[in-house]
Formats: structure tokens, C-alpha cells, sequence
């Protein structure tokens, strides 16, 4: 079973229909036994990193999401709260990897948020690449970024590079959102649901 | 590279996907789950969905589509129409749209943008603005569903985008209502007005008719994406043909 964890933001539906469209059951829950005993977990996230940590708290996840040893992976907000700390409203995030998230300042050329499809650019050969081609495009929207780390599998290039995927021990993550991403996004969301838990 | 957008926008009626000329005289283009299925096959970047009669109504888009639409295709979607309230925009983010475009009840309400983007976050919440051409002045239109009930609204185009912006809009998509459906191309002078003035990401709405006015859409103005309807639906642009043509330009699309 996959526990997907309800961190109370909207549109969490869409990570839990693109794993039915994969085959795999999963269940939308904040409750600590169920999320222990998932073979994996998916940390989705939209909107705003202070409410997400403010939600987690209150629901008594942040340690056991820390101390969670099966395939646990972030997408878009849920991928910057793996990180230590995030400019919006300079809040303390679960610091499973140890660098701050920044923001984008908008330029000529660049919007802000950055929204829309954008090119991964392997770093570093990872299980969940497997079947992803070099330059793959992916959905991102997102106003902060992680910065490129040791842990970074996939890097993308906004005005800034910064981490598309990152991986370190079970836990990983995606800035882009891989169930709205196409072809590409299942493979990486297959790839997670392959792997040994 | 960030890759220029192109977006399929469904105007919906009573559940079947429509389309007129300048608003008006709308007719049957199919149903919306075989044609939204249609373009993710075909790589479109994203669709809108639009109810185009729920504002002038004061009815709420039926969400039934909505929740079928999210558990079939795996790309974005936008949905328009007559949103008015936070539980309104919930109910469909929570069906799995990623996004909600908010144009006349923004209108009447401007703080309603403020209170979704506080609620949902600004990456949810697109500004949809109709905007006319009148003289040396671009002025925003209100209820463009229903021509019966369209109306213009006090509010100049430029500044209004810079004020939705403010308010929390995380998009806005224009429509230039002088060049939709007439397929003359896009009024790129607005659009690069609207983008001058904001940081948000803009999208083209409004009058393209042929490959060549996407190019130059894109060559001459820092637009982010470019939506259309009718010359996608009646399969006169494919839309696997208009990538690999604008790539042949030079500008950067997802094939």
C-alpha cells in the first residue's frame, strides 16, 4: 500500500489518479500507524510552506516522517519541505537535506512563478531515471527552488540551475509534478513504485 | 529552457466542448473527455476549460467533468467559469484541476483573487481578462459568455492586470476579443503591453488562424504560451505539425 500523506493542501487528487492509472492502491491519510506501515510514501504538496509545516505539526508527522525508512518521495512543495529551511516566511522545513530553499526574482524573460515544461538534465545515475531520456521535459510551478546539492539526480535551468529530482538514502523528491508530467512523469512515478521498499 | 506553452482551450456548454466567432453562435465541436484525451495524445502543453455561460447564468461549472477529466489525462488543466466562492475553487482543485481562472467574479470582487491565492496559493490562481481595443484604448469586458448580458467594465486593461497581479493572480491569460475567432492572428502590441507590466506569466488569447502567428507571437514578445481553440478543434493547426514547425523556428517547444 501506498500511503500518500494529506498535508492538507488542495489538489492532492491527482497524485493518488495517476497512481490508478499505474495499477497501484493508495490511500490519502495524516494518520501516523498508516504512514509507519506503507510500503512506500508520497508527500505532495501545493501552496504554502508555512501553512505545510504548520499542517504537519498539528498532525504530529514530523518526526515520523524523518524517521520513515521505506522509499519516500516529495513532489513540488512536498520536495522543498525534505530541505532545511525555506524563504517563505523563513520557515524551518524537516531538514533531511541539508540545504536552505531560495526564490526566483523575476527578470526579463522570466516569470515568476516558473510554470510550465522544462528540461531535466541528469547529474547522477538513479533507479528512478530509469527510462527517462536526457532533456526529458517535465511540468513545474513553483516560486522557490531547492539549489543544486550533492543529492541532486536532475538538475533544470530556470535563469538558476536547481534540483528537478534529489535523492539521498530512501528519501527523494520532485520539483515538477510527474502526474501531470505525460509519458515521462508515469515512468518516474513507476520507477518509485518499482522500487524494493 | 522554460518551452513556449500551447494551450487547447475548451469552451464548454452543457457539457459538450463549443466554439463561436467573437463569442457568439456557438457550435457543437464534441464531447470533452474524448477531445481532452485527443490532445494529451497529441502533446498539447495544457488545457482551459471554460464555461462559458456559468458566470452570466450565476451557475457553478458542473464539476462531474472535472473529476474525469483528472483521473484520465496526465497533463495540467485550468478551469474557468462562474467560480465565485473559496468552496467553489476547492471542490474543483480538489477534483484535480491544477488551476482556477476567476475573470467577472474578480470583477465585482477583486479581493476575491487575494482570498484564493492565501487559500490555494498564487500557482493556483489565474486572472482571465477580456479585453477589447477601442480606439488607442484597451478596455476590460465583463460576463463575455452571454453577449446579451456582456457588458464594459470600468476598468482599463493594463492597470487591471497590474492589480490582479498585486492581489495574488499567479497567471493571467488575455483575451483579445477583437481578434478571437477571426483568425487574423494575435494583437501582439496588447499582449506585449500586458507583459511589460507585470511578472507573472502571461498567455496569448484571441485570433490565431495559421502556423505563422504562433512564430510570431513568440519572436516578437517575452509571451509565456499561447492558447487557442477553434483552429485546434476543426484540425486545421495540428498540434504535433505547429510544434515541430515553431521548433524549426527556433523556438523552444516540448515535442
Amino acid at each position: 500500500m501506498i500511503a500518500i500523506i494529506d498535508s492538507g493542501g488542495a489538489n492532492i487528487a491527482s497524485v493518488q489518479f495517476a497512481l490508478e492509472r499505474l495499477g497501484a492502491e493508495s490511500i490519502l491519510t495524516k494518520d501516523v500507524k498508516i504512514i509507519q506501515s506503507a510500503d512506500k510514501v508520497l508527500l505532495p504538496g501545493v501552496g504554502a510552506a508555512p501553512i505545510a509545516m504548520q499542517n504537519l505539526a498539528e498532525y504530529g508527522l514530523i518526526d515520523c516522517i524523518r524517521d520513515l525508512t521505506q522509499p519516500v518521495m516529495g513532489i513540488c512543495l512536498g520536495m522543498q519541505l525534505l530541505f532545511a529551511a525555506s524563504p517563505e516566511g523563513n520557515t524551518p522545513l524537516l531538514g533531511i537535506f541539508d540545504a536552505d530553499c531560495k526564490t526566483f526574482s523575476p527578470a526579463q524573460g522570466r516569470s515568476v512563478p516558473h510554470m510550465g515544461w522544462n528540461r531535466l538534465s541528469k547529474q547522477q545515475d538513479h533507479p528512478l531515471l530509469a527510462g527517462v531520456g536526457e532533456g526529458a521535459h517535465v511540468y513545474f510551478v513553483h516560486s522557490y527552488f531547492a539549489p543544486i546539492t550533492a543529492q541532486t539526480i536532475a538538475a533544470t535551468n530556470y535563469g538558476d540551475d536547481f534540483t528537478a529530482i534529489v535523492a539521498g538514502n530512501n528519501f527523494m523528491g520532485c520539483q515538477f509534478h510527474p502526474e501531470k508530467s505525460g509519458l515521462v512523469g508515469a515512468q518516474i512515478l513507476r520507477n518509485f513504485l518499482e522500487m524494493p521498499s | 529552457m522554460l518551452t513556449k506553452r500551447i494551450i487547447a482551450c475548451l469552451d464548454v456548454k452543457d457539457g459538450r466542448v463549443v466554439k463561436g466567432v467573437q463569442f457568439r453562435n456557438h457550435v457543437d465541436m464534441g464531447g470533452i473527455l474524448e477531445l481532452s484525451q485527443r490532445y494529451a495524445d497529441e502533446s498539447v502543453d495544457e488545457l482551459v476549460f471554460y464555461d462559458i455561460t456559468a458566470s452570466s447564468d450565476g451557475r457553478v461549472v458542473d464539476k462531474s467533468w472535472v473529476n474525469q477529466i483528472a483521473r484520465r489525462i496526465n497533463i495540467p488543466f485550468c478551469v474557468a467559469g462562474g467560480i465565485r466562492t473559496i468552496a467553489d475553487a476547492k471542490a474543483i482543485l480538489n477534483d484535480g484541476a491544477d488551476k482556477i481562472s476567476v475573470n467577472s467574479p474578480a470583477l465585482e470582487r477583486p479581493d476575491f483573487i487575494s482570498e484564493l491565492a492565501a487559500t490555494f496559493g498564487t500557482q493556483c490562481v489565474v486572472a482571465g481578462i477580456d479585453s477589447r481595443r477601442e480606439g488607442d484604448k484597451l478596455q476590460v469586458y465583463q460576463y463575455t459568455g452571454d453577449e446579451t448580458k456582456t457588458i464594459k467594465s470600468k476598468r482599463d486593461t493594463v492597470s487591471w492586470a497590474r492589480e490582479v497581479t498585486r492581489l495574488g493572480a499567479g497567471e493571467i491569460v488575455l483575451n483579445c476579443m477583437n481578434n478571437d475567432g477571426v483568425r487574423q492572428g494575435y494583437d501582439i502590441d496588447q499582449l506585449a503591453a500586458v507583459r511589460a507590466a507585470v511578472t507573472v506569466p502571461v498567455i496569448a488569447s484571441g485570433g490565431a488562424g495559421d502556423y505563422v502567428h504562433f512564430a510570431d507571437l513568440f519572436r516578437q514578445s517575452d509571451i509565456d504560451g499561447a492558447l487557442a481553440a477553434s483552429v485546434f478543434h476543426s484540425g486545421k493547426i495540428p498540434i504535433p505539425k505547429l510544434k515541430a514547425y515553431l521548433k524549426s523556428e527556433s523556438i523552444e517547444v516540448r515535442v
